[in-house]
């Protein structure tokens, strides 16, 4: 009885090795809530695009400095990610991509997809 | 069916249904985008101020937080277990998102009048 008290719980992350339909899973979280702390930043954004034209200069003026291109980038990664990770899961709902093969190509597609996203953008921007 | 059930499905349909519709908007954004004929803050308050976008856009935001509210449910439900402390932090993520809402609705109802 008391053995069962020292078993070993395999829930620490630098022991186990995790899959990727995993690590989509967790991405797709953490992008999340990445994305919900923009929300914020959009309407400011937006609320000044608005305002008057010297402001919305302002807003462009400040979308060309290095680190918000650098923020943009993390952002459409992130955005990007949480996108594809989410269609993947709607696909899931309707039986799309069930098997265990599919599900891994289809989550390797999804990290791929994001970083080409995010590195179209770093082109594009930089 | 139980309520408890009947919630999660609830929050289970949201999810999809507010996804499924910021992907259309997302897709609409980029082809107006693309077919846009002029540039600067007099194109840019034109589009917002058209009642067609001026509503799309609302309802964007409207999903989003609908979206980020069961989202961020999920995750506080997963990680804060304490009674008390989970409703403090439901409570506040709840206020926090419907201050972001006002606060759209609001610039969304001034750019209407340009």
């Amino acid at each position: 009885m008391d053995n069962n008290k020292i078993r070993p719980k395999h829930l620490n992350l630098f022991k186990i090795h995790m899959p990727v339909t995993a690590m989509v899973s967790i991405a797709h979280r953490a992008a999340g809530i990445l994305l919900v702390i923009l929300i914020p930043v959009v309407i400011y954004l937006l609320q000044r695009s608005l305002q008057s034209a010297q402001a919305y200069d302002a807003v462009m003026q400040l979308l060309t400095q290095p680190l918000a291109k650098i923020l943009l980038v993390i952002a459409v990664w992130g955005g990007s990610h949480h996108f594809f990770a989410g269609m993947r899961f709607l696909l899931i709902d309707i039986d799309i991509g069930i098997l265990k093969s599919s599900a891994r190509r289809s989550a390797w597609l999804v990290h791929l997809l994001a970083l080409v996203s995010a590195l179209w953008l770093a082109a594009v921007l930089l | 069916m139980s309520k408890r059930l009947s919630s999660g499905l609830r929050a289970w349909v949201v999810q999809r249904f507010s996804a499924i519709y910021m992907a259309v908007f997302l897709l609409y954004i980029v082809i107006s985008y693309m077919m846009r004929e002029s540039t600067g803050f007099e194109s840019w308050t034109a589009w917002v101020s058209n009642p067609i976008n001026n509503v799309a856009v609302g309802l964007f935001f409207f999903a989003l937080l609908l979206h980020a509210w069961v989202g961020c449910r999920d995750i506080v439900m997963d990680y804060v277990k304490p009674f008390s402390l989970r409703m403090l932090k439901l409570v506040a993520l709840a206020t926090i998102l419907l201050a972001m809402g006002l606060w759209v609705l609001l610039v969304l109802l001034k750019a209407v009048n340009y």
